[in-house]
This record gives C-alpha cells, structure tokens and sequence, in this order.
C-alpha cells in the first residue's frame, strides 16, 4: 500500500479520488478514507487539491485529517495490529497481552518494526467485547486472543 | 429437501472462526455430495458458544458450539443434517436457557433469518411496521412512537416520541433522519449485531421515522472498526432501494425516503450527537453548544432526527404490534425491552434482550454466571467508559434508566463489563480520565484540562503523594468536569472515577498501606 508516487501522481489521484465524491453532501471525510485507501496515508500533497476543489481552506482539510485517529500522516507498515485497549478487554488480560505485543515486536504503540511489516495501534473498542481480549489484523478480527494466538498473530504479521 | 446449516457471519463469530467453520462446512458437503446449503446468519448472541452452528430440522433447530473447523467431519458423521447426537450438541437452539428466557422484540430475527433476504425477513414479520406507517398521518405515527414509552437506547434516554414531534413542526424543506451507530462504548454490541444480524429492522425504522416527520435522507454513521457492519449494512440498503422499500416512492406510497452509510475515523467523541453531526458535514468533530437542539437545527443546520441504532430498530415492532404492546414490558419510566450486552470477564458472555427491571445480581450472577475466570465479581462498569462501577453491595439495582441514576450510575447503551478481583480500581478510574483525554473533542476546558490534570492526579496517589490532599483533588475536578463540560465526555468520566474511588477506597490508599493490608 505505502508505495511512494511522484508528487504529480498523487495529485492527479486525488483530483479524480474528489471528483468522485464531490456530489455528496458532506463529502470530506469519504474522500479521505479513500485516499488512504488508495495511499496507504494521507499525504501532504492531497491537501491543497482538495481545500481547492471542495472551497475550504488548507488549514480546515487539516484541521480534519489531525483530528481523527484513523487518518495517518505517514506510511503504515504493511501490515497493521491493532490491539483493543477498552474496559472489557482490560478485564480479560489486555494490559498484559499488550506488553507482551510490544515485546514480541519490539516497538511500542504508533510505531512501526524497523523492517516495516507491522505497525502496532491500540483500537478503543472493536465491539468483540463478549470475546475479549480482541485484535484486528488488517481488517480480520480474532476474539479471546491468548499468549499462543498473539504469537502466531506476529508471526503472520511479519511474513 | 435441501437442508440449510446456519453459521453466523456476526464478527464475534468470525472473531472466534466461523469463517473457517463454514469453510470448512461447505468443503465437506460438496466432498460427500450432500444435499445441504450453508446460511450465513447473525448471532443469537450466545457468544461462549460461538461458532454456534445450527441445522434446520422438522423438529426445529438444533445448535452445536463452540464449533471448530476441525469437528466439521465428525458433526457430519454424527448425523448433523438430521440433528444426530455429539458432544458438541446443545438441543434446540430456541430451547437453551440463555436464549429461551429473553424477550426478544427488537432482535427477534438476529441470528434466525440471513441478514441480506428480503424475503426472509419479510417471512419473519418485517416491513409490517412500514406497510402501517405510510397508511398513517404523521402524526399518529408520532403519537404512537410517544405513547409507546420507547426513550434512546443511546444512553441518554429521552423520549423518542418527543423528538420526533419537534422535527415533525419544524419549519424546513428538507429534514433528515440521522442513525447514529458510532458504536464506542466498552462493552456494547447491539448496533453491530442489528447492522450485521438485521439490517432490515434498522432501514425500516429509519424510513418510519422520515414518513412521520416529513424527512426524506436518512444516515446511518458508523464506526471504521465496524467494517462487517458497514459491509452489511451497505449491501442491505441497497437490495432495499432495488426492492422499493426506499426510493421515490417508499413501500409504492407517496413517500420518498433514500439513505446511505457514512463511516467515522476513529474518534469516539463522535457518539456525542452534536460532535456526529459536525463529522458528517466532513468538519472536525467537534461537540456543538445546545441550543439549537438538532431538532431544530441539526445536519446542515436542517431538522434533524438523530436517534441510536436500537431506538430505531425498535420503532418497526412498535407500529407493528401497536404501543401498548411495547409498553406494557419494563418498569417505572423505563418501558419496553432493553439488549443488555454482557462483557469482559464473564462466563455467558453475549446480548440478553428483556423487559427492563432485572437487578444487576440477577444479570451479573445468574444470566452471566460469575466470571469466566471462576474468581469472585469485585466491580461490574455499566453503561461504557463513562459509567459508574457498581459494587457487590448494588446489586440489587434493578435495570432502569432512573434507578441507576438513583446510585449515580447510568445504564447508558446497556453494556456491562464485568471485573473480577484482580482488578485494581485506581488503575480503572485513571484510565477513565486517560481515556477522557485521548478523545475528548478540545472544545471545552473541564473535559480537555480537567481530563489530563485528572491523570496527574490518579498517578499522584498511586506513588503514595498526599494522598487524602489528591483524593480530595480528585473529587472537586471531577465535580467541576461534571458540571462544567460540554457534553457527556467531560461531563459523564467523573462517574467512573468517583464511583471507584466511592466503593474501593481501600484501592486508592497509598500504596505502602495497600501492601500492609493485603
């Protein structure tokens, strides 16, 4: 996902990814989930094309993509872990599960292993709280997440 | 006849495998050449006995779970399509206690029907509520929905009658229906489980609620952690349009109602409605001074009806079965059923619908049976991370919007997670605040400030510094954060706090005594 274009392609990317979008009421945040869809990240360059085509200023388009967790300023790895850090997952061992994440991976939360395969976030939820402790990777849930599955969840997260 | 096998596509199941499941199920009657059909379902909400695979008999259906991938051949060889013996066997689904004793109205088809057959749901009772409402006046269907007792199932409670009354005398061309599935609480599931189970109920309800107030868009805004959600849910709105249950022309009527998904960011302040609305106008999220209510002014500054997922989901029975129906379960001010959503450390994990009314010991000890790690209950967290943690000392609560406020507590979108006594309650209430911090919106400074010097505060304790001073602290920011803020974020993370530090005081001595005294 996190291939670096040249900056024109990128812009031209976002024009269409706009154009796309543009004829719906409120369509910022769309247009931005399908940039880093499409980017991996939001990068810097997208932001004027779209403060232009949609009439705001740059400093509201990035007023919005810092405000939401989700959009990323940088590359992700290729793989993303993402960890529920919520109550219920507390409750089952999640504090613990993530310490030992860290440590199988070496970094810490918002960080990514020096190979870039896999970087770790906390996720405040994933609604799999009656099967806590719970994870995602790209996208897969798994529930009731122990020392073993955690471990064969790094090992396919690194491959 | 082809028999149909039912594995849940809900995410707790696939969280657990049933995708591998079914897999794994398809493979093996294709290899015996059987004469069967594999149905993705919703849950039935029994998540320890998920993957639950069901089979459809002349008898009913029979439940078999936690499945692996790996009993597959063996359930087969046991004579799953006729309902044969195996150890993995739990009778009739409909008969097991957890599921038999519920009052399943607004989740009466989740788990049951496949969540993407108009016919199925149609079979089951659905779009009855519909054919009534565009045959009614709007206002009798808002009179209805008023005299049916229903109040948000988000948490905040008010009565959804009344609200839509006020979009429906509201002045505008154009009003809007906005479903907020932001979803973040802790320990909550009922709006992924509608979406992924029934999304039918939820459009429904949603194009009830723009015929009776003269709205003609609807949004559903969900969560990006929700991705089967959205899958779902998308998919469904769609086969709906094709169908004529939403268009131009609603259910063949005069009425015109269209919606669409819209997904979040990763912010849990957009729960809050104002916040919501603010995030799908594509701005920041940022929580909104009220007045003007949304009813007023809402989306795009237009009426706007923002209700829960459950609220709507609730309304097709409601038009269906008629108020008094609804009303007469549940208790006090409090009418209808409730989804409590049971979570964290407990044995019978999963969504258990009811009249309101049972105690918290009764949900807690009976439904739940006790912890899944088998050590004593110390706190149970109602209502997600802004509810207060009850003790074993409260449970005889009964489940009701002003009982809890009675305790300071809220049952907020009905979850509860549970703790047993491993848990550390300082640890909890910093969390709370640290948890305040992280997503608190920026707008209001109780919740933005108060948040952060309350985690400085709990840390302070926790290394044994003036503590009776920084417990004294503690309470007059939460008391100023309570009072001051904006919204529930800043307002609502006081209850967990002080609830913990009001039931374990013996977590919040410093910590030379607290080893002392163990």
């Amino acid at each position: 996902m996190n291939i670096q274009l040249p900056r024109a392609d990128v812009a031209e990317r976002t024009l269409a990814i706009v154009g796309e979008f543009k004829g719906l009421e409120g369509p910022l945040l769309p247009i931005l989930h399908d940039i880093q869809d499409e980017f991996g990240y939001v990068p810097e360059e997208c932001l004027p094309v779209i403060a232009r085509e949609l009439n705001l200023s740059r400093a509201e388009v990035y007023g919005v993509v810092t405000f939401y967790h989700d959009f990323r300023e940088h590359p992700a790895g290729r793989h993303v872990l993402k960890l529920c850090r919520a109550e219920a997952c507390q409750s089952m061992g999640g504090d613990r599960l993530a310490e030992r994440a860290k440590a199988l991976l070496g970094i810490d939360f918002h960080e990514t292993t020096p190979d870039g395969a896999v970087t770790l976030e906390p996720v405040y939820c994933l609604g799999l709280c009656s099967c806590s402790p719970s994870a995602m990777l790209d996208g897969e849930v798994r529930g009731r997440v122990d020392d073993a599955e955690l471990e064969a969840l790094v090992a396919e997260a690194r491959r | 006849m082809t028999v149909k096998i039912y594995i849940p596509r809900d995410a707790a199941a696939l969280a657990l495998g049933a995708e591998r499941v079914a897999t794994a199920m398809a493979e093996e009657i294709a290899a015996r050449g059987l004469d069967a059909v594999v149905v993705r379902n919703g849950s039935r909400g029994m998540h320890w006995l998920e993957p639950l695979v069901e089979v459809e008999t002349a008898e009913g259906r029979i439940g078999y779970g936690p499945v692996k991938a790996s009993d597959v051949a063996s359930l087969l060889d046991a004579g799953l399509l006729s309902g044969g013996a195996h150890p993995l066997s739990l009778g009739k689904t409909e008969e097991i206690p957890f599921l038999k004793q519920q009052t399943r109205l607004t989740f009466a088809r989740c788990g049951v029907i496949d969540p993407l057959s108009l016919d199925d749901y149609r079979a089951h009772g659905g779009l009855r509520g519909l054919e009534k409402a565009v045959a009614m006046q709007p206002a009798a269907i808002v009179a209805e929905v008023t005299e049916s007792g229903l109040r948000g199932r988000g948490g905040a409670g008010f009565p959804t009658g009344i609200k839509w009354k006020t979009v429906l005398d509201a002045a505008g061309a154009r009003k809007y229906i906005v479903c907020n599935a932001d979803e973040g609480d802790s320990g909550t599931f009922a709006d992924r489980m509608i979406m992924e189970g029934d999304p039918f109920v939820l459009i429904e309800g949603m194009a009830i609620a723009g015929v009776a107030t003269g709205s003609t868009k609807g949004y559903v805004y969900t969560r990006s952690e929700y991705p089967h959600a959205i899958a779902v849910m998308t998919e469904a709105i769609e086969i709906a349009r094709a169908a004529g249950v939403l268009g131009t022309s609603v259910l063949g009527s005069a009425h015109s109602f269209d919606m669409e998904v819209r997904t979040g960011a990763g912010a849990y302040v957009c729960g809050e409605e104002t916040s919501l609305l603010n995030s799908l106008e594509g701005k920041r999220g940022i929580v909104r001074a009220k007045p003007p209510l949304p009813a007023h002014k809402g989306l795009f500054d237009c009426p706007t009806v923002i209700n829960n997922v459950i609220s709507l989901a609730s309304v097709p029975t409601i038009l269906d079965k008629g108020a008094a129906y609804y009303r007469d379960f549940g208790m006090g001010r409090s009418r209808g059923t409730i989804p409590i959503q049971i979570a964290g450390n407990v044995k019978h994990s999963g969504l258990y619908e009811t009249a309101f009314g049972l105690t918290l010991g009764e949900i807690v000890d009976e439904i739940g049976g006790g912890t899944a790690s088998g050590r004593p209950v110390k706190a149970v967290q109602v209502g997600g991370p802004l509810g207060a943690y009850f003790p074993r000392a409260l449970f005889d609560t009964p489940f009701d919007y002003e009982a809890f406020a009675a305790k300071d507590g809220l049952i907020g979108h009905a979850g509860i997670v549970i703790f047993d006594d491993t848990a550390d309650m300082l640890k909890q209430a910093r969390f709370a605040m640290e948890f305040c911090a992280v997503e608190s919106c920026g707008k209001c400074t109780p919740c933005r400030i108060g948040s952060t010097r309350g985690v400085e505060v709990a840390d302070k304790i926790a290394a044994g510094i003036e503590p009776e001073k920084n417990r004294e602290l503690l309470a007059d920011l939460c008391n100023t954060m309570k009072f001051g803020s904006l919204c529930a974020l800043g307002g609502f993370t006081p209850y967990p706090v002080m609830s913990a530090m009001t039931h374990f005081p013996e977590d919040f001595e410093p910590a030379p005594v607290r080893e002392a005294a163990e």
